[in-house]
């Protein structure tokens, strides 16, 4: 190419309030809406939403959505879907328990042990798929009753525990406090509270430093490259927001035990594979096989491979879904993961996925998760009964995904 | 004889062109007419409107059917006036049967409640009239495509056809499944029958047609009555291409160097039908610093080498060498042909060229994504400073790089495609049917960047089915025709009457 240009620099236009929040409405709309969700149960519980003990449950309870929310939206934008999940998470806790309760291998063996086999079920339902172009549903169908059956003959109907602790602290361990006594007491004092884990509290500061500093950084190289829209007066209020609802959460998190494991175990999970959908050459190739299968393969995209992979993915973290959701039962239960893919699923469709592939992200597919999550605590908290419960979540679901389409209707 | 059809003075305009321009066309009652021209020469449009496609008032003119006016407002209108039309990609379910395909949608039914016996019955007296031996039980995707065209035929005879418009019948078929055809055209005629034509295999015209009219650019060039005296292939083909060739195409200094891509014995077969060749030991070469085109009509197997040659995209039991540089390169997945310095810009970009709801940067970036990446990690900045190069280079209209693709127009669509295949560096660069659908301007900036990349001793290939365009470009010229190379010319032996010479007669 001839030197007849260099990269202009456009100095953006402020862009009127009304219109970038149209434009911007599903991403903004996510977040807003788990916050009204959660100010909404807050009013309706009473308080009991926001009590420390609570919101440790809310993690406890929903980690293991959260993880195989992650690998399903990897599935879901590359244009498949896994029905599997649960029972698959069902299966390898059987096994779990198999190989540590009944056989007393070592926790630290069977860990490892467990997660391959769950990349291996993956892989052999990505296989079919990828290769032999089955339907997903189709396959993960097959999937999800096959795992079912062999849990149940595993445990011989059984539930088979308990566990050793090193296990249990996959799901119930949290980190001690490991400041001196004194940083604590110091504290207690002025926030008049009965405990507090002071070096949660210092995690929970880094945490919401980096995350201001990334967007910070982001913003400043925005705008140097000419695309920055967002309104200052937007981008302070999100971060607040985002910043404020963190330090909340880790100060409420840290009067009660402190962090619980899963929440790192999440959070480091989140914050890799968000990393590798968005910034790296096979998380945009995965975005491609789901836009275009037929255009991604003609520009020199592996999509076997790709469409592959995600399965095997999906099936290792269905395997430490099961794992983390063993471990807080203490026991393995040949009910373990039932329907469960059902609120995977709908967590990632909440969170802006489209069902022909190729659109969600990895944060948002979290939001949706702890939508879901909230949703069931809180009206377990009113003592909503179940029914009522099924009910409003498959509503929630289908406004999300009318809302996505209109949106969608009306841009395009 | 009277008049069955009278098409006067049609016209029909798409956004940026006149697809149609005053065309009139008249056919009279129990004759073969046959209806002849180019690609983009109106004559799928022209039967669009007459079977109400295009339904009265999308166009100007009028049309006059069997002494009434014919206002039609979709193809069940005016099939019920007795006009049907058999397409080149024939309206066959194949795994539905030869009875139940005839009367699709036309059941011999009562109350809903399909009257079996009575259907195979008829079948059976229709497939007789057509020639076809086959049980009506018989699935259509079994039997050959020749019998299929019959069956088509049988389909038509059921609905009680007064016009009958053959699109290309003979595409497909074996020289004695045409002939065969054409026989039974020649004996429905001596029924009465009323058919146009449609073909570009000017022997088999000349064979069976009373009168032959000739459509180029959209315009009624001559109709010609053969009963009057016998026309020549050279004739027609002379009304098919003879046009002012004004347009202005970028200098070049044209030197070719050594070969630079050779491909010897390619053959492919179709994916779905394992006995129909597609491509017959087609061998061609592109050397450094030149622009070689292949021209012919559409169904030559054009698209089909390139996607074939392209990571085998394209056919079952695909096999031949291809030679870069001297040396053989595997090219049976497309990142191997990419590697090995192939591109191939798709004939359809919004199905298999783009991304459409990614945005620009997404999609120029994709097929070199190494290049704007690190350890697997992307650069943003860098792929935006790419997009944006692009964007000024080609001239792409939009407000930023980060826009659906979706959003754009189909020119600067298709810039954006080029622009992906142009950053993944080819050393061969096959362009299928770049300029269609682009306006004049933008058509010689894309002229303008093939010139660049021969000037760069890279080698371009063009598909194109615009003989103006591949003359005014191309050092060489290939010409293909039902899957075989049938003529290679060089810039200065080339014309547009050569070229559709070589193409339509034997």
């Amino acid at each position: 190419m001839s030197e007849k240009t260099e990269a202009k620099v456009v100095v953006p236009t402020a862009r009127p309030l009304g219109e970038y929040l149209l434009s911007h409405l599903r991403e903004y709309g996510l977040l807003f809406a788990l916050i009204a969700i959660m100010a909404f149960f807050q009013v309706m519980t009473d308080g009991t939403l926001l009590k420390s003990v609570n919101i440790t449950n809310l993690f406890l309870q929903n980690s293991y959505i959260i993880i195989m929310a992650l690998g399903m939206l990897i599935v879901i934008v590359a244009g498949h879907i896994d029905l599997s999940v649960g029972s698959v998470m069902g299966f390898i806790g059987a096994f779990a328990a198999v190989l540590v309760v009944q056989w007393e291998l070592p926790v630290v063996l069977a860990i490892p042990i467990c997660l391959l086999l769950g990349a291996l079920i993956g892989a052999a339902q990505g296989y079919w798929v990828a290769y032999w172009k089955i339907p997903s549903f189709i396959v993960t169908l097959a999937g999800m009753l096959v795992f079912r059956g062999l849990s149940l003959w595993l445990l011989e109907g059984q539930s088979v525990g308990p566990f050793p602790k090193e296990f249990q602290a996959l799901s119930t361990g949290f980190i001690g406090d490991f400041l001196p006594g004194t940083a604590g007491d110091v504290l207690i004092g002025i926030v008049e509270v009965r405990r507090i884990n002071a070096g949660a509290l210092l995690i929970g500061l880094f945490a919401a430093s980096v995350i201001l500093w990334l967007e910070l950084r982001r913003r400043f190289q925005d705008q140097s490259y000419g695309i920055g829209d967002e309104p200052l007066a937007f981008f302070i209020v999100r971060n607040i927001i985002v910043a404020g609802a963190l330090l909340f959460v880790v100060f409420k998190l840290s009067t009660f035990r402190g962090l619980p494991n899963v929440l790192i175990t999440m959070a480091v999970l989140t914050v890799i594979y968000a990393f590798v959908t968005e910034r790296t050459t096979i998380g945009r190739r995965i975005y491609a096989v789901g836009g275009n299968e037929k255009a991604a393969r003609l520009s020199g995209i592996k999509t076997e491979r790709l469409t592959f992979l995600a399965f095997t993915n999906m099936g290792m973290l269905a395997a430490l879904a099961g794992l983390i959701f063993a471990a807080r039962l203490n026991t393995a239960t040949p009910k373990a993961g039932f329907a469960v893919e059902l609120d995977v699923i709908a967590a990632v469709f909440i969170g802006g996925a489209s069902m022909a592939g190729g659109v969600g992200t990895i944060v948002g597919a979290v939001i949706g998760a702890f939508i879901m999550g909230v949703m069931n605590n809180g009206m377990s908290i009113m003592g909503i009964g179940i029914d009522y419960q099924q009910v409003i979540k498959g509503l929630v679901l289908l406004a999300a995904v009318i809302f996505d389409v209109y949106n969608k209707r009306k841009q395009g | 004889m009277p008049a069955l059809l009278e098409m006067q003075r049609i016209s029909k305009q798409f956004p940026g062109v006149k697809a149609l321009d005053d065309v009139s066309l008249t056919v009279n009652e129990g004759e073969i007419h046959a209806l002849v021209g180019e690609n983009g020469a109106g004559k799928s449009t022209l039967m669009k409107v007459l079977s109400g496609i295009y339904p009265a008032g999308a166009y100007e003119g009028a049309i006059q059917f069997n002494g009434t006016t014919a206002r039609f407002r979709d193809i069940s209108d005016s099939e019920s006036s007795g006009i049907i039309i058999i397409h080149q990609e024939l309206a066959l379910v194949p795994l539905l049967s030869i009875a139940e395909n005839l009367f699709l949608g036309n059941e011999v039914a009562k109350h809903g409640i399909v009257n079996w016996q009575e259907m195979y019955r008829r079948t059976e007296v229709l497939l007789k009239k057509v020639g076809l031996d086959e049980s009506p039980a018989t699935p259509v995707g079994k039997i050959g495509v020749g019998k299929q065209q019959l069956v088509e035929i049988a389909k038509a005879l059921s609905k009680d056809v007064r016009l009958l418009i053959l699109d290309e019948p003979t595409a497909a078929l074996q020289e004695n499944e045409s002939q065969n055809l054409l026989s039974l055209l020649l004996q429905l005629k001596a029924q009465g029958m009323t058919s146009i034509l449609i073909s570009h295999k000017l022997n088999e015209i000349r064979q069976v047609a009373d009168r032959i009219t000739v459509l180029r650019d959209g315009a009624t060039v001559s109709t010609h009555d053969c009963s009057l005296a016998p026309i020549s292939e050279d004739k027609i083909v002379q009304f098919m291409v003879g046009r002012n060739l004004s347009q202005r195409y970028p200098e070049r200094d044209r030197n070719p160097g050594d070969v630079l891509m050779d491909v010897r014995n390619w053959n492919a077969w179709h994916p779905d039908f394992a006995d129909r060749q597609i491509l017959k030991n087609v061998n061609f070469s592109v050397r450094k610093g030149e622009i070689v085109g292949i021209a012919g009509l559409m169904g030559s197997g054009r698209t089909e080498l390139a996607m074939s040659l392209f990571g085998k995209s394209y056919g079952r039991g695909v096999s031949g060498e291809v030679y870069l540089d001297g040396k053989q390169v595997r090219v049976d997945q497309v990142d191997r042909a990419i590697a090995a310095g192939l591109a191939y810009c798709t004939e359809d970009r919004k199905e298999l060229g783009l991304i459409l709801d990614e945005s620009i940067v997404r999609n120029i970036t994709l097929a070199n994504l190494g290049e704007v990446s690190s350890r697997g990690v992307l650069n943003n900045a860098e792929e935006q400073e790419v997009a944006e190069r692009y964007r000024l280079a080609m001239n792409i209209r939009t407000p930023n790089v980060f826009q659906r693709v979706l959003n754009l127009s189909g020119g600067n669509q298709q810039k954006v495609v080029l622009s992906k295949w142009l950053f993944a560096n080819p050393q061969v660069l096959i362009l299928d049917e770049p300029t269609r659908g682009i306006d004049v301007g933008a058509k010689y900036e894309i002229y303008s960047i093939m010139n660049e990349l021969a000037g760069e001793g890279r080698g371009v290939v063009m598909i194109s089915s615009e003989m103006p365009e591949l003359l005014g470009l191309c050092d060489r010229l290939y010409v293909m025709n039902e899957g075989e190379l049938v003529g290679e010319l060089t810039a200065e032996e080339a014309s547009q009457e050569r070229i559709m010479s070589m193409i339509v007669t034997d």
